[in-house]
């Protein structure tokens, strides 16, 4: 078992000098809160945005409710670091070393055919963008949102972290004092974006945090598919990922965000993502959580307006030493607005996998539609699983149905597929990836791939 | 030459000692019938042949080709050329068929040390047996038996059979759950099987099947021993008469 979790890491472990990290500084202070907001030249209601969340930051204690952080030490983090001075246009631009990070990773060659354009982050800068030349003739606008700050202060100012306010939890004050680089996506109304629009974040020097928040507007009737990756390499001190993402799907409108994240092993993954859904409008939530030391992550869908859906489709899988403590939170507040949430758990060598859920029908949210689905796959005696679904039900007009399973890979099926002159560990890991397959299904196919990879590499060795 | 041999096995599950003492031979091309009425043994029989994890060998032997794989695994029997056509095949959510015969076959290949084919020379074997098995195209937008009517499981068994191609092949109720033209169908798959000079150890609880194989040999199975051996004419006994003579 120990062998395995070696073997998949070699990827992971690789590491570039850090060269610019010398004149950075661990903890944070108001001070750092001042500096990074005049190193990147904001406007004032920036730096005031970010000194209110700072005060929240102090106030707020840890979350108790969850798994344990308090191995956490946020004294250690490095809360800012400038990776690359200038952002670069093409390819050809970036610095050698971060492309042989990104080669490994498959970019390149992904944005080529399939892609519509490229954001990735490195560190706190983002260094490489890119968007299609039709898309761009459609108004679509797909930036670093240190950049659309500049550029587009008229649709920043008025969305920025109100969807997710820093006085959400410590770690959403935390996002809201550092944040630093990420994405900003504007879909202009009626434009319809057949091809998915990509974002690979990438943390890598040691002790990092990375607060990357990511802004997405989808306008009236305009549909989307927004994706992100993220991967960290392995290192052995802690390192914190606190990133934001808040979309407003506008009236009518329909967009898909889905996100593949690997953290390294030590990674703290406390990430907030939620989304505003109008009047008939449909927002997906599609995720797969891999790897961290704890990861807490419950995407958000508030449902504003008549007639508006979200469906929460995720995967997460708890290894040796790792907590998954991930779910789906789903607010109906509109009539006639309809929640479908489907969650995978795969836990193995100890792994902890839990599902922690909420759907609140607020009173006057007639008719409210709901269904949630968890299952749950253990690969050892050793791994658990739990499942926290609460449903807070204010209207008596609801329709809820919860299902919820956990069980072991059965050894009639991994007879089969032996029988068949498959391995132990390539059945175990077509069981599971057949278990997921409701899920990666949805995703774009180098996605799926990835994904029922990292499955494989999980499983080798991990069985007999 | 033998290409199975089975000496003096002894098999428990649990505490519980299931098989005892089972002793016979399967020579190349030759077709052998196990008998027995229900709880005999003779499908636990077709599982250790296969190396089923749930039992243990308390003692005797396996000789597959002239090697011993009583402590083998699975997948290295499988390897070897052993195929065994489960009574009730498994369902495998989420597991797409297409490419889970094209991973099998080139499993199958690979530990043959054959030169591993292609995905188009797959693709063409693939093709011809789906037709000679008269199976639909949209089989290859399904999961491995995944919704399977009872009939469509077995030809997937008997689809997986030919791709695999082994040298002797275990059938467990092969004839059980398929209609009158489906068993027709099944029938002449085998006989492609045997034609290849293939041999065969047929599990069965009922006549149906011997219409197209013709045993070489029969052995009838009750309480986990064999308590009868004979030729074709022994098959014939047992269907007028049942096995209540041997309960």
């Amino acid at each position: 078992m120990k062998k395995n979790i070696e073997s998949h890491d070699s990827l992971w472990d690789e590491y570039n000098p850090s060269e610019y990290m010398k004149d950075s500084r661990l903890g944070l202070d108001e001070k750092l809160v001042r500096f990074i907001s005049k190193e990147k030249n904001e406007p004032e209601w920036m730096l005031e945005r970010r000194l209110e969340s700072f005060r929240v930051y102090q106030e707020k204690a840890f979350p108790t409710w969850g798994p344990d952080l308090s191995k956490l030490n946020l004294e250690g983090i490095t809360y800012y670091a400038k990776a690359s001075d200038k952002q670069a246009e093409s390819w050809d631009d970036v610095p050698e070393d971060i492309k042989n990070t990104f080669n490994k990773l498959g970019i390149p060659q992904a944005e080529q055919e399939v892609l519509a354009g490229v954001g990735a982050q490195y560190e706190s800068t983002v260094i490489y963008h890119s968007l299609k030349e039709e898309y761009k003739k459609k108004g679509v606008i797909f930036e670093d949102l240190d950049v659309a700050l500049q550029k587009y202060p008229e649709l920043v100012k008025p969305h920025f972290m109100r969807v997710m306010p820093p006085s959400l939890h410590k770690f959403s004050a935390l996002h809201g004092a550092v944040w630093s680089g990420g994405t900003f996506l504007y879909i202009p109304a009626g434009v319809k974006l057949e091809q998915p629009l990509q974002a690979y974040f990438r943390m890598n020097a040691k002790g990092m945090g990375q607060f990357e928040h990511t802004l997405i507007i989808i306008e009236k009737g305009a549909e989307a598919h927004y994706i992100e990756g993220c991967s960290a390499p392995r290192y052995g001190a802690d390192s914190l990922h606190a990133g934001g993402v808040e979309i407003y799907v506008e009236e009518g409108a329909r967009f898909r965000y889905s996100s593949v994240e690997s953290w390294s092993k030590d990674a703290y993954n406390l990430n907030t993502k939620r989304a505003l859904v109008k009047k008939g409008a449909h927002m997906e939530w599609v995720g797969g959580n891999f790897g961290s030391n704890i990861t807490m992550l419950y995407p958000c869908s508030i449902l504003v307006g008549e007639g508006a859906s979200a469906d929460h489709l995720g995967v997460a899988f708890a290894g040796e030493g790792q907590t998954q403590d991930t779910g789906a939170k789903v607010i109906h507040i509109a009539k006639n607005t309809s929640s479908n949430i489907v969650m995978k758990s795969i836990s193995k060598g100890g792994g902890k996998a839990l599902y922690r859920g909420l759907v609140d029908i607020k009173e006057g949210a007639e008719n409210a539609v709901v269904s949630v689905k968890c299952d749950a796959l253990l690969l050892d005696e050793f791994s658990s699983s739990d499942t926290v679904p609460v449903i807070k039900i204010n209207d008596s007009s609801a329709a809820i149905a919860h299902e919820a399973s956990a069980g072991k890979i059965s050894a009639e099926d991994m007879f089969y597929l032996r029988s068949r002159g498959l391995k132990e560990d390539e059945a175990a890991a077509m069981i599971v990836n057949g278990f997921i397959e409701p899920i990666t299904k949805e995703l774009p196919l180098e996605y799926s791939v990835e994904m029922n990879r990292m499955i494989e590499l999980e499983m080798e060795g991990s069985v007999g | 030459m033998n290409i199975l041999e089975v000496k003096n096995l002894k098999v428990s599950a649990g505490k519980k000692l299931i098989l005892d003492g089972l002793s016979f031979s399967i020579a190349e091309g030759e077709s052998l019938v196990v008998m027995g009425p229900n709880g005999s043994g003779k499908s636990t029989l077709a599982n250790v042949l296969m190396g089923h994890p749930d039992y243990e060998v308390k003692a005797g032997k396996i000789i597959f080709k002239g090697k011993d794989i009583t402590k083998a695994k699975p997948e290295e029997r499988a390897a070897a050329g052993l195929f065994l056509s489960f009574q009730e095949p498994r369902e495998i959510t989420g597991l797409e068929l297409f490419p889970f015969l094209f991973d099998s076959y080139k499993a199958l290949n690979k530990s043959k040390s054959k030169k591993a084919d292609s995905v188009f020379v797959f693709k063409d074997k693939l093709d011809k047996e789906l037709l000679n098995l008269n199976i639909k195209d949209d089989w290859s937008s399904r999961g491995l038996n995944q919704d399977f009517s009872g009939g469509e499981k077995k030809k997937s068994e008997l689809l997986q059979l030919a791709l695999a191609n082994p040298d002797l092949a275990i059938l467990d109720e092969i004839d059980s759950g398929l209609d009158v033209d489906a068993l027709e169908i099944a029938g002449q798959a085998l006989q492609r099987f045997k034609k290849k000079k293939k041999s065969l150890l047929v599990v069965t609880h009922y006549q149906r099947v011997l219409k197209y194989i013709k045993p070489d040999k029969v052995l009838v199975m009750a309480g986990g021993k064999i308590k009868e051996r004979g030729g074709p004419e022994l098959a014939s006994r047992l269907e007028k008469e049942g096995f209540k003579a041997f309960v």
